[in-house]
Parts: structure tokens; sequence; C-alpha cells
């Protein structure tokens, strides 16, 4: 089937699934009527449906604009203010993701939601040191090779070259990609990274392409998560492995009045003074409010046709690490 | 005996030490603490403001004013903290000088305030709020006053400079439209200003305007330039401010009329010289160049 007709299919898939998903979030607004006073937020045309941009309730074409915008302004700004808002601990976490996600040479990973590319540097890095740890096992264990083992050794020599491991950095955001390009070029990483841009819901990837999916910081902006969701589903391939680093729901009361005053006190004011920009750190505290907790995001991994999915708590619950596989 | 005069010298103390507490110190700490009880429970009602809201419900700011943003009192004392400290380390962000302005100067504005509405110039101003911006002026009509006008000589400042008008920040954390109002006319008559007493953009010309405006508005963020604009000039220029710019201006700055109460877009036929004497304001003791910034000064 050509690329066009696949892409009509699914595109028929999904407003049939979608139809399903209406029906279902209908009986959601029915629970919530007596709060919500936008009935018409789930009629049949998809003009009309509206969702949330922080606490403000804005129409579903314009969300995607809105964050584009959002990320756009604070593209240069970015790597200064995550050090800044997180005190440096978004470092771990990232790391964090790396070991739980121990990829071992030769892997694809496709990182969505790249943007400066964090995680795929980490990626490179850790796979060079895994492959240079073999190197050094397997020279440690050859100390003193037989006659056999060195004709062995010249007659594979050209066989399997070093495992080349492959990061995609995917982001629908161009400025984001600038000033990861711009990195990795300062870094010095030519080799085994590409940058493309695509939307998350709709990848530009054929299906069973990549061992690893990831999605750092960035799915709670996705207009639909589920369909982002499905995309993971569909270019991972079988025995592939989805991991989700996201802000969370904190578990301890304590912390979560001291993360809540911190964030809606601390992070718009750092974004005024370091970015110039209030508004955008604003919306981005108000989103993490508006993203599903722990459990309805697993229930949701689960829908879209993951298995194995499971979530670790960093930090006591500010960012939650989910990991699902394709089976 | 005299372990029974030490424990009643010590109860004495005591109870000295208390009835000093109580009548000193208990009020005001009492009242710190209730302060501060409000503030922390005026700052969590303003995030349960925000969290109780759906994504259904709309965001429910109260915009006083087109670019207005909400914030708290923790908030704004955390913006003025750390824009002063932004705006110290790269002066060149105006943004951060702008907000430094907007989140220490309540209680300037508040006085301003009251002085424009006293004066029926100024009551004029506050009731038209008229803008100072390039879509506003008619620039040819300006081009073709006669020299020594005051139009004409604000244009001729705003082409030797290099400024334009269009560049002042809007404001964005003052929680009153009138004073917001104000903040944002003492911004666009900043330039207008610099035309009334004859000083250049450069480093000196703007020491001595924040000199002026210190002594004039009293807004924190004046004051604060005034003390560390200083800092940056060398010797012979801190020189000429100390012994002759920056007595001119703090004198002047004191007597002359509040000069956000002149209705300037009526006055642009008016000659500068008839402007300073109505408003109190003595020609500059020294004239400084705008083109060259490294050194011609001409001593008059």
């Amino acid at each position: 089937m050509s690329a066009s007709m696949r892409l009509l299919v699914r595109r028929a898939i999904r407003l049939s699934d979608t139809n399903i998903q209406i029906s279902a979030a209908a009986r959601a607004a029915a629970r919530a009527a007596a709060r919500s006073s936008s009935c018409r937020c789930f009629s049949d045309a998809a003009e009309d449906r509206s969702t949330h941009f922080g606490f403000e309730t804005v129409p579903e074409t314009e969300k995607a604009k809105r964050v584009y915008k959002v990320f756009e302004n604070v593209a240069q700004r970015y790597d200064i203010m995550n050090d800044a808002m997180s005190l440096g601990i978004h470092r771990v976490w990232k790391d964090m993701l790396l070991h739980a996600m121990h990829p071992q040479p030769g892997v694809r990973l496709l990182d969505v939601a790249g943007g400066t590319g964090d995680i795929s540097f980490r990626f490179l890095e850790y796979v060079r040191s895994q492959q240079e740890r073999q190197k050094r096992r397997a020279a440690r264990s050859m100390q003193t090779p037989s006659w056999q083992d060195i004709s062995n050794n010249y007659s594979t020599e050209d066989e399997d070259g070093p495992l080349e491991s492959r990061a995609v950095v995917c982001d629908i955001n161009k400025e984001m990609l600038k000033v990861g390009k711009q990195k990795a070029d300062s870094m010095g990483i030519s080799t085994g990274l590409s940058w493309v841009v695509g939307d998350a819901e709709e990848l530009p990837f054929d299906d069973d392409q990549f061992d690893i999916y990831t999605i750092a910081f960035g799915i709670r902006n996705v207009t639909h998560i589920d369909q982002a969701l499905q995309e993971a589903l569909r270019v991972l391939k079988p025995g592939g492995r989805f991991m989700c680093l996201e802000f969370s729901k904190v578990t301890n009361p304590v912390l979560a009045r001291l993360y809540d005053a911190y964030s809606f006190q601390m992070i718009p004011v750092l974004g005024e003074v370091i970015a110039g920009d209030w508004k955008s750190y604003q919306y981005l505290v108000e989103s993490i409010r508006k993203f599903p907790d722990q459990e309805e995001f697993t229930g949701m991994i689960e829908d879209a046709g993951f298995y194995c999915v499971q979530y670790r708590n960093l930090t006591g619950g500010v960012v939650a690490l989910h990991s699902g596989f394709k089976l | 005996m005299l372990f029974g005069l030490a424990v009643s010298d010590s109860c004495a103390c005591v109870l000295a030490v208390k009835t000093m507490w109580q009548q000193h110190l208990a009020k005001p700490c009492l009242r710190l603490y209730q302060r501060q009880c409000a503030l922390t429970s005026k700052a969590v009602r303003v995030h349960q403001l925000h969290s109780t809201s759906t994504g259904f419900t709309d965001r429910c700011y109260d915009d006083l004013y087109p670019g207005h943003i909400h914030t708290t009192p923790i908030q704004k004392a955390l913006l003025a903290v750390g824009s002063g400290v932004a705006a110290l380390q790269n002066p060149y962000r105006h943004d951060m000088v702008a907000v430094l302005g907007e989140t220490t100067g309540h209680l300037a504005l508040i006085n301003l305030r009251d002085r424009m509405r006293n004066d029926p110039e100024g009551y004029a101003v506050l009731t038209e709020r008229p803008r100072i911006r390039l879509s506003t002026l008619d620039l040819s009509k300006m081009a073709s006053l006669p020299d020594g006008s005051f139009g004409r000589e604000y244009l001729r400042f705003l082409e030797d400079n290099h400024v334009t008008p269009d560049s002042r920040a809007d404001v964005k954390f003052v929680d009153n439209e009138e004073l917001a109002y104000i903040m944002q006319r003492y911004r666009e008559v900043h330039d207008l200003l610099h035309t009334l007493l004859g000083m250049p953009t450069n480093m000196l010309g703007e020491v001595a305007v924040k000199w002026f405006e210190a002594a004039q508005t009293g807004l924190p963020m004046c004051a604060l330039g005034a003390v560390l604009g200083p800092l940056r000039l060398n010797a012979r220029r801190l020189q000429s401010l100390f012994t002759s710019l920056g007595p001119w201006a703090l004198q002047n700055g004191r007597r002359s009329r509040c000069i956000l109460s002149i209705f300037y877009e009526r006055r642009w036929e008016q000659s500068v010289e008839d402007l300073r004497q109505e408003l109190n304001i003595e020609p500059p003791p020294i004239t400084l160049s705008a083109t060259n910034k490294k050194s011609t000064k001409k001593y008059e």
C-alpha cells in the first residue's frame, strides 16, 4: 500500500476511534456537567471541541498554535531556565531515564519532543561508554590469545563493525531543533544523530522502525495524548519500549503544598527575570496541573496497546517515569 | 541571703523583660505574624483560584488593562529582588529596569497621582490619557515647526540619539489601572525630559536625568539608578556630575512643577525656553554633545 493510502486508512481508523472516545468522554462530561457550562465541548464537529491551555479553555485547533508560540519564545533560554527552575535536578531525572532504559549498542532511539536534544545526547554518551566497556572487557579477556584465537580474530575482523546506534530527535518546533543542533555542533557530535521536524500525533516515520521511543516533558503539550500514544505504538518495533518522563502528581501532602507554592510563586518570576516571559512559564506550571496523574496515564498507555506498563515516581512524584512494551 | 537576693534580682529581671516584651514588641510581632498569615492565605487563595478552575472554566484573571499580569505580594517581592539583580548585572536589560520600577514604585505612584489630580492640567492628562507614540505624533507637522520650538527640538533629539518613543515596555505588574497609566506616562515623558533638560542619551546625560527624576518623582527605581549610575562614569565625568550637573538636576527636580502634569501634546509649538520657564527649570550649566560619546564637551 502506498504511503498516502496508508495515511487515509489510518485517518479513517482514527476517526472511528475518536467517535468511540467521544461517547466515553460524553459519559465523563455527564459526570462533570454540574461544574462545566460548555456542553458543546463534545459535539460531533471537531472545530467546536475545546481543550485546556493551562487553566484557560481554548479550541483544540488553537492549542497547538499557542504551544508552538510558547516554545518558540522560550527556545533560546530553555536550558538555562530548566536549570534555574529545577535547581539542576532535571539532569538527574534525565540520567535516571537513561539508566532505566539501559540501551545496548546498536539500538535505534526516537526522541519525540526532543527539542534541545538532552535525552539524545545522553543516549549517545551512554551507548558509547557501553561500547568502550565491552571492548575493554573483550581486550582484558583476550590478553593471552592462542594462535587459533588470533587467526579467528583476523577472519572476523571486517564482518560486523562497531554496532552503530542512532538517535532521531523529532520535534514540532523548529526553534527548539535549531538550538539543539547548535548544541550538538558545539559538543562536536556529528554521527549517529538526526533532527526531524514532526508532530507527535502524526509521526513522519514508517511502522516498526525504532527500538526505543522516548518523550521527555513533552507529552503534556500534545493536544491529543491518545493519538500520540498510538503513533508511538505504530513506529516501535515489536519488543520495542515506550518511555515517558513527565511531571505528575505529588503524593506527599506536605511536599505537594511546598511544590505548589514554589511552582506558582517562583517559576513565573524566574521566567520573567531570566527569559523575559512570564506567560509562557505560567502556562508551563498550569499545564502540569492539567495533566492526568500517574494511574490515569498508565491506563491511557495500556489503552493504546502497550503491555507491562509501569511507572516510577521520581522526587516524590514531582516527575513520573512511565514505561511500556509493544509485544 | 545572697542567694535570695540573686533570685529576687533575676525575678525582677524576668518581670522587666516580660513587661518590655508586652509593651513594645508583642504588638508589632503579632501584627507581623498576622500580616504573614494574611499574605500566605492570600497566596493560597490565589493558588486555589487557579487549582479549582477546571479545563472548562475560563482563567479568572481580572485584567485591569491590556498587558496586566496579576501578582501576589510574594511574587512582587521576588520580582523586585530578581529584576534588581538582573538589571545590575546587565544594565541593557530595560525590561528588568521597568519591572523594578513597577514593583517598587507603589507609594511614589500614589503620590504622583495626588499631585497630578491637584493640578488642573495634570487632571486633564489623567482624564484624557494621551499616549506618546509614533502613531499618535504628527511627525511632518512637528518637523515644520521653527527651530527652538519644543516639537522641533524633540524631533531633533530623537534623530540625533537614534531613539524612538515606541521602545518603551508596557506596564505589567501595577495593580491599579490609573497608576499603571501614570507609570506608562512617566516612561513616555522620559524622552521629553531629555529634550527639556538638554541632556543626550549617553551615560552622563542619563544619570543627570535620573537625578532629576529621582528628586521629582521619588520612584525607588530612579533613586537606585541615580545612586548606581555614577559608578560607571570615568573620573572627569564624575567630577562634572558632582560639581555642576548633579546639583543643578537635584535643585531643579525639587522645585520644578510636576513634569507628568504637563499636556505635552498641546505644547509642541511652544518654545523650549518658554516651557522651561513655565516649569521652573533652569537651562543646563554644561552643554553635552550627543554625537561623540567619548569626550567633546563644550563648557560655556
